[in-house]
This record gives structure tokens, C-alpha cells and sequence, in this order.
């Protein structure tokens, strides 16, 4: 069964559509790169896997769950979908150690320690062991985002989703937070990524969806996709991103 | 010419005091009230559920649209009696300060709503997102990720509103209650010393109020470092 399934995803702006028909599998640890020119809808389909944002018709479900059924507790649903976003979101008010372990006790109900421990493991994980006592504040734009999938990972998720994780980063910043996702990868989480990083994509995903005026135009493994994306868009678009 | 004479006022410092201390009890329970039913009418006002919504929209700008002297006297004049019937309390209790307590925290809870809604809009969408994407409910998102950062931004203005609270508490006069500045006035014709003890407690109330006012400008600074 499929970790994620979408059936004929359509979402609306009033009379704008910013999603059509969209649908697509995700299994079990695959690595899923969605690219496409700005406002094609990929940041829209990707929130709306664990319902951030509604959707009007069709179908998604996650890990066995519907995320469209009004009886649905989405609280409960996106607890085990980890999500991270462009501009990191840390939690100003918090300090780095907090940051992971609040959701753990409040939603999971871990206890203090515990949450505590585990949120010690994973900053050492992404390298960041010593700024557990500070604030998102006093960190770099790639130490937050490092955070940030840290305090994702602290909640056991059974699927990670990516809305442009390096799109706010310095240049120099973008791979230390790339290098992170990969090892991630690499131990079988499964992920959908909105990226533009096509060498991240090379590297790392096992399929591309290419998304344009809120259509899925390719959905390809990534060599067909990058040896010969069908669509006239995609290749334009390849062509733009990969020459420049 | 008219020749100043402050010699009433030094005998009349224990009853001026007291006068202070009710001024005092109301703004700070006024304060406090005011904040937390200003807080729940701001998020009543930003709820999806329309009803609730439509009911904080319009206490909010029923008591904006109405002098606050009026409102204390409607408070003055309704209340005892409700309370008496409500408590059973024998008929003439003095409950002129408890009405008028009720009447400044209603008050004032609208004026609140509106700075803390503000609050709650000057946090970025993407905290409530974030907090959501953990499994967070509305209610725990808004109490440990929004509010808080919302509070510390309004920190400033509640704090002056707080001190316009304080000045406006001498209003209270209306229900003949000795708050300062009403026990200045009663004083004052006493003696016949009114100029003097009406100056007198002006400059109290602006040695307060200008006080208070650098302390919060002092933390304002304070916070726009942090």
C-alpha cells in the first residue's frame, strides 16, 4: 500500500484553480522531488498531504488515513507527518532544546526526560549538540533549517514533507542542510521535497513530479525525467534551471 | 491673588492613601480582567465561527462608541440593585466599588481586544502552520506558540493603556466614591482648600503616570534588543 496516495486533487481560490486533478502515489521510502515554475501549485499540493491546506475535490490519503474526511482529527494525522518550511519556523520564543521537545510532551505525551533525550540524539544527528540552549535568533539561516527538520524528526514521523527547505538560504548554507536530507534519505525516509535543487534531485530522489499551472505534467523516475522529460514545459524548463 | 495654604493637606495623607488604594485596586483588577476577557473576546473576534465573531465585533464597538463616564454610571446604577438580587444582600450594601470595578473591566476588555488582536495578527501565519504541523490543536498552537510571542510584542501598550486606565479611574467621582482623586475633592471642600488639593493630587497623578510611562519606554527598549 501506498504511503501516500492522491486521487484527482483539485483545490480553488474562489474561481482560480490552483490545483487540477492531481494524482500520484508515494510508497514507502521513496524520495519524491517536486519541482515547477513559481505558483504551479507545488508548495499548495505538498500542504495539502497533511491538510494545511484544504482541498476542495478528490482524494488524499496517508498511511491509511483520509485527510479530506470531515471526521478526520487532523491534529492527530499531521503528529505523524513531519513537515518543514522555507522559512524555517522555529519558535522564537523558545530555545533550541524546547523547540524539539514541546510538541513531543504536549502531543505525544512523552514525559519531560524523555522528550529531553530524545531531542538531545537528534541535535548531535544534525551537528548542533551546542546551541541546544540558545534561541532560533542566535543561530544561522542553515543552523535554523538543521533545527527544524531536527524538531520534525523528534515526533517518530512516518513521512517528511519539504516546502522548499534551502529556497531562504544563503548560498553557502544550502548544502549543509541538503547533506542532512540526503543522509536522511538514505535510511529510507520517506519524503516529498519542493525543491529547485536539481542536483539534489540527481542525487537523492527516486521520482520527479514536474508541476505547472496545477497539473502534474511529469511524474518519472528521475533519469527518465532528466534524459527525457516529455513535456515541452519540463524541458523548458530544465533547460533554464540547469544552463544559467 | 490667591494665597496658597497647604496646611490641610499633611493631616489628610492616611485618608488620601486610602483614596490611592482603591484607585489602585481598580486599575490593577481591571487591568488583569481586562486582559484576559479582552484576550478571549480577540479570539472570539478572529474565530471562524461567525456567531462568536459578530458578538465580539459588537461589544467591541458598542463600548468604543460610548463615553466611559456613562458607562460607569449605568454600571453604578444597575448593578447594586442586580447584585443585591442576585446575592440576596441587604438593599443599600455598599457595592459602589465592585460595580464600578465590573463597569472599567468591561470596558477596558474592549479597548484590550483590539491591541491584543493586533498581537495575535503581527505573529507570522507560518508559526500557526508550524505549530499545527506538530499535531498541535488550535487551542494548544494559540497558547504555547502564538499568544506568547503576541503578548511580548504587546507588552508596551498594554502597559500605557494600563496607565490610562489608571487616570481614568478618577471618573469614579460620578458614584461618590473616594477613590484619590474623589477623597482630594472631599478634602478639598472641606476645608475649603479645593485649588490646593485639586494641584496637589494633579501632580501626584502626573509624578505616577510620567513614572510609569519611562518605565515602559525603558522596557520597550529593552525588548526591541532581545
Amino acid at each position: 500500500m501506498a504511503m501516500i496516495s492522491m486521487n484527482k486533487v483539485s483545490k480553488y481560490y474562489g474561481s482560480f484553480q490552483v490545483l487540477a486533478d492531481c494524482t500520484t502515489q508515494v510508497a514507502k521510502g521513496e524520495v519524491i522531488v517536486v519541482c515547477g515554475p513559481s505558483g504551479s501549485g507545488k508548495s499548495t499540493l505538498i500542504k495539502c498531504v497533511n491538510g494545511l491546506e484544504p482541498f476542495q475535490s478528490g482524494e488524499i490519503i496517508v498511511n491509511g488515513v483520509s485527510v479530506g474526511d470531515p471526521r478526520t482529527k487532523l491534529s492527530q494525522l499531521r503528529s505523524t507527518v513531519g513537515m518543514v518550511f522555507q522559512n524555517f519556523e522555529l519558535f522564537p520564543h523558545m530555545r533550541i532544546i524546547e523547540n524539539l521537545s514541546i510538541a513531543q510532551i504536549k502531543v505525544l505525551g512523552r514525559s519531560e526526560g524523555e522528550a529531553r533525550a530524545k531531542a538531545a540524539s537528534l541535535l548531535d544527528r544534525v551537528g548542533l549538540s551546542e546551541q541546544a540552549e540558545k534561541y532560533p535568533g542566535q543561530l544561522s539561516g542553515g543552523q535554523q533549517q538543521r533545527v527544524a527538520i531536527a524538531r520534525a524528526l523528534a515526533m517518530d514521523p512516518i513521512c517528511m514533507l519539504f516546502d522548499e527547505p534551502t529556497s531562504a538560504l544563503d548560498p553557502e548554507m544550502v548544502n549543509e542542510v541538503l547533506d542532512v536530507m540526503t543522509e536522511l534519505a538514505k535510511e529510507g525516509m520517506t519524503m516529498m521535497c519542493v525543491t529547485h535543487e536539481m542536483g539534489f534531485a540527481k542525487r537523492v530522489a527516486t521520482r520527479v513530479i514536474f508541476m505547472d499551472q496545477g497539473r502534474i505534467v511529469e511524474d518519472d523516475s528521475k533519469d527518465a525525467f532528466f534524459e527525457a522529460a516529455r513535456s515541452q514545459r519540463a524541458q523548458q524548463f530544465l533547460a533554464k534551471i540547469l544552463h544559467h | 491673588m490667591h494665597e496658597f495654604d497647604w496646611s490641610s493637606i499633611p493631616g489628610a495623607l492616611p485618608f488620601l492613601w486610602d483614596g490611592m488604594v482603591i484607585s489602585l485596586q481598580i486599575t490593577v483588577t481591571a487591568v488583569l480582567v481586562g486582559i484576559v476577557w479582552g484576550t478571549l473576546l480577540a479570539l472570539m473576534r478572529l474565530s471562524s465561527i461567525k456567531p462568536l465573531s459578530w458578538f465580539a465585533a459588537a461589544y467591541v464597538n458598542l463600548f468604543r462608541a460610548v463615553p466611559l463616564v456613562m458607562v460607569l454610571l449605568w454600571f453604578f446604577l444597575i448593578v447594586p440593585s442586580f447584585l443585591e438580587s442576585l446575592f440576596g444582600l441587604p438593599r443599600g450594601s455598599d457595592v459602589r466599588l465592585a460595580s464600578a470595578i465590573t463597569g472599567f473591566a468591561l470596558f477596558e476588555a474592549a479597548y484590550y481586544s483590539e491591541i491584543i488582536r493586533a498581537g495575535i495578527q503581527s505573529v507570522s501565519k507560518g508559526q500557526m502552520a508550524a505549530a499545527s504541523a506538530l499535531g498541535m490543536t488550535y487551542g494548544q498552537a494559540m497558547r504555547l506558540v502564538v499568544l506568547p510571542q503576541a503578548f511580548r510584542n504587546m507588552v508596551p501598550l498594554l502597559l500605557t493603556q494600563g496607565i490610562i486606565l489608571f487616570q481614568d479611574t478618577s471618573l469614579v467621582y460620578v458614584s461618590a466614591l473616594a477613590d484619590f482623586f474623589g477623597a482630594a475633592y472631599k478634602v478639598g471642600d472641606r476645608d475649603g482648600r479645593l485649588v490646593e488639593l485639586l494641584l496637589f493630587a494633579g501632580a501626584v497623578y502626573f509624578v505616577i503616570c510620567f513614572t510609569a510611562s519611562r518605565i515602559v519606554r525603558y522596557c520597550q527598549n529593552k525588548l526591541k534588543v532581545a
